[in-house]
């Protein structure tokens, strides 16, 4: 327990990355887009906590307090993006928006 | 030992998270994800951002995307439509890109010489320190960028009251 290897937090980091990746990737709807960003800032910041406890500063810990800011405003942005958009096309299908008529 | 088990955990509930066909379950199996993430950075000595990612990201982010859902008042059928829209023909090329990537990372991270983590606590006065110190200007742009979020989001979100009249129909702002 008290010898783990920091390559094992960072691969944790780049696993769940990947995996909203992908979903980000294969998915239509808006909303399963926007929650597989979240998971991709999550696992950066992931990344973030393995540094900073691998040197033992608060570095780490401070860059994950500002990536968490931007995740929550792009959150809400994107969320009423969404709304807007189901009121106009009345679907969540993101192909539906591949028109820039305003 | 511990570190492993919060990690399948992890790994398995946004497995979950990216195959589900209804929202809702999706976002259930993404809490129990970031709960593990909290308990992997509590183990790694940031109990102050485990707090943080329990309160906010499965707390607030989670909360404000159900609260969404319930607006738009999907019915049922939008789980059909998600079944029908994520077929296997779809997913089957990017993910195997993606799993490529995937692997030549875990390549690079295995064969670099072993470093290992030396488990030391940095508590939340250490990220205040460093925060309101050498970081002032990263906070104060922060406070700017919600500030950008709240006023983007009230603009964004505004519903437009259509006026309909007998001889000029127009929307009103």
């Amino acid at each position: 327990m008290n010898v783990l290897p920091v390559e094992m937090g960072l691969l944790l980091a780049g696993v769940l990355f990947t995996l909203g990746l992908i979903s980000v990737l294969i998915r239509r709807n808006i909303i399963f887009m926007l929650i597989s960003v979240e998971i991709m800032l999550n696992a950066a910041g992931l990344a973030f906590i393995v540094a900073g406890s691998r040197w033992a500063q608060a570095d780490g810990q401070v860059m994950f307090i500002f990536i968490l800011t931007m995740a929550a405003a792009e959150v809400s942005v994107g969320l009423a993006l969404i709304l807007q958009i189901y009121h106009h096309l009345k679907t969540l299908d993101s192909d539906a928006a591949d028109k820039m008529s305003g | 030992m511990a570190f492993y088990i919060a990690s399948i955990i992890a790994i398995l509930a946004t497995i979950m998270v990216i195959t589900r066909y209804n929202m809702i379950h999706a976002l259930l199996y993404l809490v129990v994800s970031f709960l593990a993430v909290a308990v992997i950075f509590f183990m790694l000595g940031a109990p102050f951002v485990a707090a943080l990612e329990v309160i906010i990201y499965a707390g607030a982010i989670v909360v404000l995307i159900i609260f969404v859902i319930m607006m738009l008042n999907l019915k049922e059928e939008s789980v059909e439509q998600e079944r029908k829209w994520f077929s296997k023909n779809i997913w089957i090329g990017p993910g195997i890109l993606s799993l490529v990537l995937l692997g030549e990372l875990a390549y690079i991270l295995i064969t670099s010489e072993r470093v290992l983590l030396n488990n030391s606590v940095v508590d939340s006065k250490a990220v205040g320190m460093s925060l309101y110190g050498p970081y002032i200007i990263g906070v104060e742009l922060c406070g700017l960028l919600l500030m950008a979020g709240i006023v983007g989001a009230y603009h964004l979100g505004r519903q437009r009251r259509k006026v309909v009249h007998r001889f000029l129909e127009k929307a009103e702002e």
